[in-house]
């Protein structure tokens, strides 16, 4: 299974068996507030999830995620709870373009420094069955930014 | 017993029949050759092919008659007074006394052509459940039916204010037949159930069912989708009073499916859709139906489909289905011992009678992640619920793994199989 390691690199089977950062973020109402909830899903094989942002008027304060499925699912929603903490809010939707881009176009040149530890994804491309699992907490993520209450990978 | 070809076979499949054959041949593992898909490498490596539940792969008998009946043979049928379509239409009604044979059938006015099982159930929901089905009443179903045996029954009751009644199955995967038959009752109009269940390969008693369900006069519809390519059917002895199944299961074409109905039964249910070749007579006043099986096949139908499936059931029956039969459960005892020894994984249906359908879990992989890592291998299996939900949820999964036989397959396949776990196991520790 050599090949498959461009897939499943160890980063992502660390983060697919313990996953970061999820938890429940009390408190969020599913629109428009400072912590804002959003749920995702992927109809095609059933994986759920609900994706918590927490922000002030610039920044992401928190973010965290319930839901379980498939290492590749997993480590996405935990990799993107690690890379958004922090960050400001056009930053993240810079990120969120930039990660679906590398994950379903082939003439995204991934930008290593921009995309950090998530460029381990970028294998992920060769599977087109799989880019929804990576997908679909950042599809999540859009829908929580634009104040949106659900997202599916469909 | 095996007749030999009729014309209409001999000019479907040309010169290149595979004619009888000891069944030796099976464990001799030779039948693979019959299929050319094996010849050629799937990401650089041999095929491994244990999707066979989904769809099987097609022998070159059923290539060979697809390409010589468009090449030399078509027209369209029922229609021309020509020699090419007289003949095209002798070959396709001669496929349906394949079919009835097949079957078990009494006659060939009892085998209708349609797109697959999905269709078969829907146009019985429409036509038999809208006859038979209404408010108040119920539909006797199992936990263990594809999709396609729920959905279109619940459409019905939707319609007509009936209700679906869901019999439990137990930890193996197996009816509780006691159950079940405790939930027949008055109010039930209907019995649908699949003859083996595609998720966890367990085959029902449906002659008991019948016979349980005929004493209270209630009809029963056979979802025969996954049972025809694995066991020999005989709709007499079943006395099942619907049987439906999909050609391309059964190493046919896809497009191309049967609907089996008692004569009487069949001659009581309206069109299900309108159009040429299902009329007698049609005016703008009124018009007048065909009797069965025209009545249900209107418009062109896969002509070519169904004349591919006469190929394929020629080729299972030249193997026979003692050898199939015989073939298909050592390789499911040994696919069942060798999985079983797998640290940490779990086998999703352990009935006593079953087909080659083996669906499993394992312990910290999730069975998408288990599709993909087989897949870079060259192995071919199914992860995911399998269009049976009712039956991921009864297990506590949402999803499985599934690897699942045909005739071609063999110990090879099911050692590669096992290999490929106990990679994924490294990459996964428990």
């Amino acid at each position: 299974m050599s090949d498959l390691r461009d897939l499943y690199q160890e980063l992502i089977l660390d983060h697919g068996r313990n996953p970061r950062n999820r938890r429940r973020i009390e408190g969020c109402a599913e629109a428009h507030s400072g912590c804002r909830r959003a749920k995702g899903h992927n109809p095609l094989c059933g994986d759920q999830l609900t994706l918590y942002l927490k922000t002030d008027s610039e920044r992401v304060v928190d973010v965290a995620f319930e839901g379980a499925g498939c290492a590749i699912f997993t480590a996405s929603s935990s990799l993107l709870t690690d890379a958004l903490r922090g960050k400001g809010l056009a930053e993240a939707r810079d990120l969120l373009r930039d990660f679906l881009a590398m994950i379903t176009d082939e003439n995204a040149a991934a930008d290593p420094a921009r995309l950090g530890k998530l460029a381990v994804f970028a294998g992920v491309r060769g599977y087109p069955v799989r880019v929804k699992c990576a997908a679909l907490a950042w599809r999540t993520l859009e829908a929580a930014l634009d104040g949106a209450a659900e997202a599916s990978t469909e | 017993m095996n007749p030999p070809p009729d014309d209409a076979e001999r000019l479907a499949l040309g010169t290149r029949a595979p004619g009888r054959r000891r069944n030796e041949a099976l464990l001799a593992e030779g039948l693979r050759n019959d299929f050319p898909i094996f010849r050629h490498l799937v990401r650089g490596r041999p095929l491994v092919y244990l999707d066979s539940a989904a769809s099987a792969q097609k022998p070159q008998v059923v290539l060979d008659t697809l390409h010589r009946f468009y090449s030399e043979g078509y027209s369209n049928i029922h229609r021309g007074v020509y020699l090419l379509s007289e003949e095209a239409t002798r070959i396709y009604e001669g496929t349906r006394e394949k079919v009835r044979r097949l079957l078990g059938a009494r006659e060939t006015r009892e085998i209708v052509f349609l797109r697959g099982t999905t269709e078969g159930l829907n146009l019985l929901a429409w036509t038999l459940g809208r006859q038979r089905v209404g408010a108040g009443d119920e539909i006797l179903l199992t936990h263990m039916e594809h999709h396609s045996n729920i959905v279109p029954w619940q459409l019905l009751c939707e319609q007509v204010g009936a209700k679906l009644v869901v019999a439990p199955i137990d930890d193996t995967g197996a009816l509780d037949l006691a159950a079940w038959t405790a939930l027949l009752s008055p109010r039930t109009k209907l019995v649908a159930a699949g003859h083996v269940s595609n998720a966890l390969g367990t085959v029902n008693p449906i002659k008991t069912m019948v016979q349980r369900a005929h004493a209270l006069g209630i009809p029963v519809v056979v979802d025969g989708a996954q049972a025809v390519p694995h066991l020999p059917i005989d709709v007499k002895d079943l006395d099942c009073d619907f049987y439906v199944f999909s050609g391309h299961k059964l190493y046919g074409p896809t497009g191309i499916g049967i609907l089996y109905g008692k004569a009487e039964l069949l001659e009581q249910l309206p069109p299900y859709q309108g159009g040429g070749d299902m009329i007698r007579s049609v005016s703008f006043a009124r018009s007048t139906f065909a009797p069965p099986p025209h009545r249900f096949e209107a418009g062109t139908p896969d002509i070519a489909g169904a004349i591919g499936l006469g190929a394929a059931i020629y080729y299972v029956e030249s193997i026979g289905f003692e050898a199939i039969v015989a073939h298909e459960q050592a390789l499911l005892a040994y696919a069942t011992e060798c999985l079983a020894a797998l640290p940490g994984l779990q086998l999703i249906g352990t009935a006593p009678e079953k087909v080659g359908v083996l669906s499993f879990v394992m312990d910290g992989v999730h069975p998408h992640d288990i599709g993909t890592l087989l897949d870079a291998e060259g192995i071919c299996v199914r992860a995911g619920h399998h269009c049976a939900q009712p039956v991921m949820e009864r297990f506590g999964v949402p999803a499985t793994t599934r690897a699942s036989f045909g005739l071609y397959n063999t110990q090879a396949d099911v050692d590669a199989l096992v290999a490929g776990l106990l990679k994924i196991r490294e990459l996964f520790p428990q």
